[in-house]
């Protein structure tokens, strides 16, 4: 690892002066646990590190029934899993959340953290395209939201521009008739990467049938994906089993997976079709309840 | 079964390093710190194989806090020397250049160059302007393509040993080892039931959680101190003795506490390298690995190719056994066929057998002992065909096991006739066992048996224990400590002295203290350097009665010494401690000693009950149940040996379910991590219960057998049984990933 100065502004202005100034020089730190590691390994390098937690507005979040749930970009994972109400109404990103890393990764990553740090098979991506989050952005030229399932553009690439960062994440309001879930497939039970991982969101109708749903797909292709078509074809239809697994199957057609250490790509397409349908009925059973 | 009482032998007292254990302050490697001690980073090979054209540090030389750069042309010439390990031997050619390359890199992660620097990271950044020219050559990674005529060639030197007959031509098949006992092919013909399978196993790590490490220290008189992590001071202080050609008298080893060796921390590979940058450099110097470099640069153990086949009568009786097996070596010759050969029979009394083996080059690390090397393996393929051959004939798996188990008396392929062992009784126990009696109890769940069986060895040890004034002990022994063996030895002193384990100080002792003790390996620590301690104990104990008799005014020989340690004569009857604190006052200071070198294998055998539950969707394998049984033929601590017990069994889990070196296309490893490299967590694993069977081994004074090795060897085979019973899907491939396991369970079902 080579040296670098460690930087710590109190204010997101500063922060985008300095990132300006350094470009692809400086690099954010909020939980650290991706940067720190990449640094030390060489997998990226820096002149300046810059410390995003003196921050506010960064390390905050707050919920309302009106906007929803604003997250800051370096909130720790575990305040939403131990969270008793954005727990229940945010399922997908307790779940999440609760399988990043072990209990001390997730005192320090963060859900922001995760997704700037853009990996195919980033745990909380998936649920957050699936509760269609904005990510909520700062930069020399003012703000701009960017929706969380056009945010990533390529294995560890983003679409933040040089001297931007991710300030929040804004995740919908939920309903009491919405659930969510996320599911990835390890080989272990837990310090894994996802070989697949699904988020799926449902909205269900008066009488019990699918108002909406959202599903997302991470470890399948060069980013995590929004199952368009598949998340479509649920409009309308009963909530069964059958009906799940046809959007399994639907999802599984835009899932470009590679082969290799953690699994084939005959058999990650078969996992999709898998954790569709299981996340599917785990969302389900939530907005009912 | 024994039925001797024992006062100490058989409880459960604190271990001696317990509290510096739990509480951080036991010293490790990493930890040692000396003045004006600087870093080393090695510079390795990024391809598989490579001939080296040019080696160029200048521009690391001038790097500012740069000491001292090293390469091959640092190190002596060494001669193909046969050096003995302890625990098999090793050509010190080979040995050094697996320490650092010379004319080409076998593997990625082979060593081409170090440098010794006054942080690591400027270590690292000046080792990174090491310019190396290297000519990339064709390499190769799976067993049988490396037996090909046209497979790329490891060494030009190296021509086929069979049985003693050299080949003519180089090739990558060093060895071939051939057994036979009675007339397989006639029995075959005789066998009313035949079965036959190919197998194959992934390369695996032991996985030690301490990285190597080491402290080297060259004088400028001549004298070379390295404190490192070793499973045997003894032999590390040989072989760097012969790598550096210095005299060995000239080498202090210190082992620092050990982070797990698992067999994997006997051969040496940062030692030489980090004295000759010492030398180099007037300074001390510390060399860490990390993990990816333990992954692609210490010793895993082989993958393997297997073709065996099994000839049984219809009333059960096996009477036919066949076997041809390739082993990965790694880079170098020396890799684990022998074991492999002896133990793929090892637990059944066949009649007529044939065995061939193959040790083979490729470009992988050179392999290294890991717990029972090579015998899980074979039991893998052996394991499954009993079960099946068993179904087949209409038998229960346990049925035919019993019928067939070895019992005193039986020759193993090899040749050796058993003394008494303990198999039998182990399949007695599992029989017995609240587990085997207890039904499975839902859908996808499928139960498994597999046994298991490693040699056990003696080797040589030596202990010597110091009266303290007060009557305790001071006890000084070599083997470093993995499991807990301090107490163990202890133990079986104060057991023989009539003392509690408290009163025993034990010490791993360095190369200039300790008497010379071989490698902590080969299941042999409690057994041979515990009865060292226990004969230093007896040594003692004539040493006090002849003391005793000029004290109380009698003969030596009217003197008795009790179980208990009482000494009694002349109307006197006194406690150990109590004598010796006479001793000491009357102005007698004792030292007890002993060196032994027991010869007899201490046979250590086994067996598990494995219960899984399978995702019929995802193939993934959840471990629900899991039952260990092994005789010990005596538990000196018992939660050591149950420690042992369960550590190998969750071992050889990973090993069966997840565990693999994943090579790229250009076979370089692709998950050289813990993160990729799916070692079982806590999580993946429940309880393992075990169970204790103690038959007695006659060659040693309390029964000792060795445990540590027989536990990694049935889980994959009891695993794969278990997987069977619970999909009708027949495993032959290790891992047994969920990948895999879907697959197959995707064909089971098509050919239905």
């Amino acid at each position: 690892m080579k040296e670098f100065d460690y930087l710590a502004p109190e204010s997101v202005s500063e922060v985008v002066s300095v990132i300006s100034e350094h470009g692809d020089r400086a690099k954010l730190l909020a939980g650290g646990t991706d940067i720190i590691v990449q640094l030390r390994e060489g997998l990226r390098e820096a002149d300046v590190v810059v410390d995003i937690k003196k921050i506010d507005e960064v390390t905050s979040f707050k919920y309302s029934e009106e906007h929803g749930l604003s997250l800051g970009a370096a909130v720790a994972c575990y305040h939403l899993y131990e969270h008793p109400k954005l727990s229940q109404l945010y399922g997908a990103l307790a779940d999440s959340t609760h399988i990043i890393g072990g209990w001390q990764i997730q005192s320090r990553a963060s859900v922001g953290g995760n997704l700037c740090n853009a990996s195919p098979a980033a745990d909380s991506i998936p649920s957050l395209i699936a509760l269609n989050a904005t990510a909520v952005i700062a930069g020399p030229n003012g703000g701009r939201t960017v929706a969380v399932q056009d945010f990533c553009t390529g294995p560890g690439r983003n679409v933040l521009e040089n001297g931007e960062l991710l300030v929040s994440i804004q995740v919908p309001a939920q309903c009491n008739n919405s659930g969510s879930a996320y599911e990835r497939f390890i080989p272990r039970n837990e310090m894994d990467i996802a070989v697949v991982g699904v988020g799926s969101w449902v909205r269900l109708s008066e009488d019990g049938t699918i108002a909406e749903a959202r599903i997302s797909l991470g470890a399948v292709a060069a980013t995590p994906l929004f199952a368009e078509e598949a998340s479509a074809s649920l409009t309308g239809k009963h909530p069964s089993e059958e009906n799940f697994a046809a959007a399994g199957e639907l999802a599984k057609q835009i899932a470009t997976p590679i082969s290799d250490m953690r699994g084939t790509d005959e058999y990650r397409a078969h996992l999709v079709g898998v954790l569709v349908k299981r996340t599917l009925t785990t969302a389900a059973e939530r907005a009912q309840n | 079964m024994t039925t001797t009482q024992y006062r100490v032998i058989g409880s459960r007292p604190v271990r001696h390093d317990g509290a510096d254990k739990v509480t951080g302050k036991a010293i490790y490697t990493a930890d040692t710190k000396l003045p004006g001690m600087l870093a080393g980073f090695v510079l390795r090979s990024p391809h598989a194989h490579a001939k080296i054209i040019s080696i160029d540090t200048s521009e690391a030389e001038a790097t500012p806090g740069v000491h001292a750069i090293l390469t091959n042309a640092d190190f002596p010439n060494v001669e193909n020397k046969i050096a003995d390990l302890g625990e098999g031997s090793v050509n010190l050619s080979y040995l050094s250049a697996n320490c650092m390359a010379q004319q080409k890199v076998l593997y990625r992660g082979h060593a081409v160059a170090a440098v010794a620097a006054t942080d690591v990271h400027i270590a690292e950044e000046a080792a990174r302007k090491i310019k190396v020219e290297y000519e990339v050559l064709d390499s190769v990674t799976w067993v049988l393509d490396a037996m090909e005529e046209n497979a790329p060639l490891l060494h030009e030197d190296i021509v086929t040993d069979s049985m003693g007959e050299k080949a003519d031509k180089p090739s990558n098949i060093p060895v071939h080892l051939h057994f036979e006992k009675g007339d397989a092919a006639a029995a075959f013909e005789e066998a009313d039931g035949i079965v036959e399978r190919e197998f194959k196993t992934a390369t695996v790590h032991q996985g030690y959680i301490e990285p190597h490490a080491v402290v080297a220290d060259y004088n400028e008189d001549g004298r070379l101190r390295i404190w490192t992590a070793t499973q045997g001071s003894f032999t590390c202080r040989q072989q760097t003795a012969e790598i550096l050609q210095i005299p060995l008298g000239n080498v202090l080893v210190t082992p620092c506490e050990i982070g797990g060796g698992f067999g994997g921390k006997i051969t040496v590979y940062l030692e030489p390298t980090a004295a000759l940058l010492s030398k180099k450099a007037g300074r001390p110097v510390r060399i860490a690995m990390t993990r990816a470099d333990v992954f692609e640069a210490s010793g895993p153990t082989p993958g393997s190719f297997m073709r065996v086949k099994i000839g049984a009568k219809n009333d059960g009786t096996l009477i036919a056994g066949e076997a041809w097996l390739a082993y990965d070596a790694g880079a170098y010759p020396g890799g684990m066929i022998g074991p492999g050969c002896m133990c793929v029979f090892s637990c059944y009394d066949i009649d007529h057998a044939i065995v061939d083996g193959y040790d083979v080059l490729l470009n992988k690390p050179k392999t290294s002992a890991y717990r029972a090397p090579g015998a899980t393996q074979v039991a893998f393929a052996t394991e499954q065909l009993v079960d099946e051959i068993a179904e087949k004939l209409g038998m229960c798996a346990l049925e035919i096991r019993e019928k067939n188990a070895v019992k005193e008396g039986s020759r193993r392929v090899d040749g050796p006739v058993y003394p008494p062992i303990g198999l039998v009784e182990c399949l007695d126990a599992l029989k017995q066992s609240e587990h085997w009696n207890t039904p499975l109890d839902g859908p996808h769940q499928g139960r498994g048996i597999a046994a298991g069986f490693w040699f056990g060895c003696g080797l040589k040890s030596s202990a010597a224990c110091t009266v303290n004034s007060d009557g305790t002990i001071n006890l000084m022994e070599g083997s470093t400590d993995i499991g807990g063996s301090r107490t163990s030895i202890a133990m079986q002193l104060a057991e023989v002295l009539g003392l509690e384990a408290e009163d025993i100080n034990p010490q791993v002792g360095d190369t200039d203290t300790a008497g010379y003790t071989d490698v902590t390996g080969g299941s042999r620590v409690t057994f041979a350097t515990g009865m060292a301690a226990y004969e230093a104990g007896r040594d003692l104990q004539q040493q006090m009665r002849t003391l005793a008799a000029d004290l109380w005014d009698c003969s030596a020989d009217d003197i008795t010494i009790g179980e208990d340690g009482v000494f009694s004569g002349n109307g006197k009857a006194v406690g150990f401690k109590a004598l010796a604190v006479e001793l000491f006052a009357a102005g007698e200071h004792l030292v007890g000693r002993a060196t032994v070198a027991p010869e007899c294998p201490t046979n250590g055998f086994g067996a598990q009950i494995a219960d899984v539950e399978v995702d019929p969707e995802t193939g993934k394998v959840t471990v629900l149940r899991y039952t260990t049984i092994q005789d010990a033929g005596k538990a000196i601590h018992p939660s050591y040996v149950e420690g042992q017990l369960q550590g190998g069994t969750v071992q050889g889990i990973g090993w069966a379910l997840n565990e693999e070196y994943f090579y790229r296309d250009d076979n370089t490893m692709a998950n050289a991590s813990f993160l990729d490299y799916r070692m079982p967590t806590m999580l993946d694993v429940p309880m393992i219960d075990t169970i204790i069977v103690e038959t007695g081994n006659p060659e040693h004074p309390y029964g000792v057998r060795g445990v540590g090795e027989t536990p990694i060897v049935p889980p994959p085979a009891a695993l794969a049984n278990a997987i069977y019973n619970a999909t009708d899907t027949r495993m032959t491939e290790l891992p047994m990933s969920p990948p895999k396991l879907w697959k197959a369970m995707q064909s089971e079902q098509a050919s239905e």
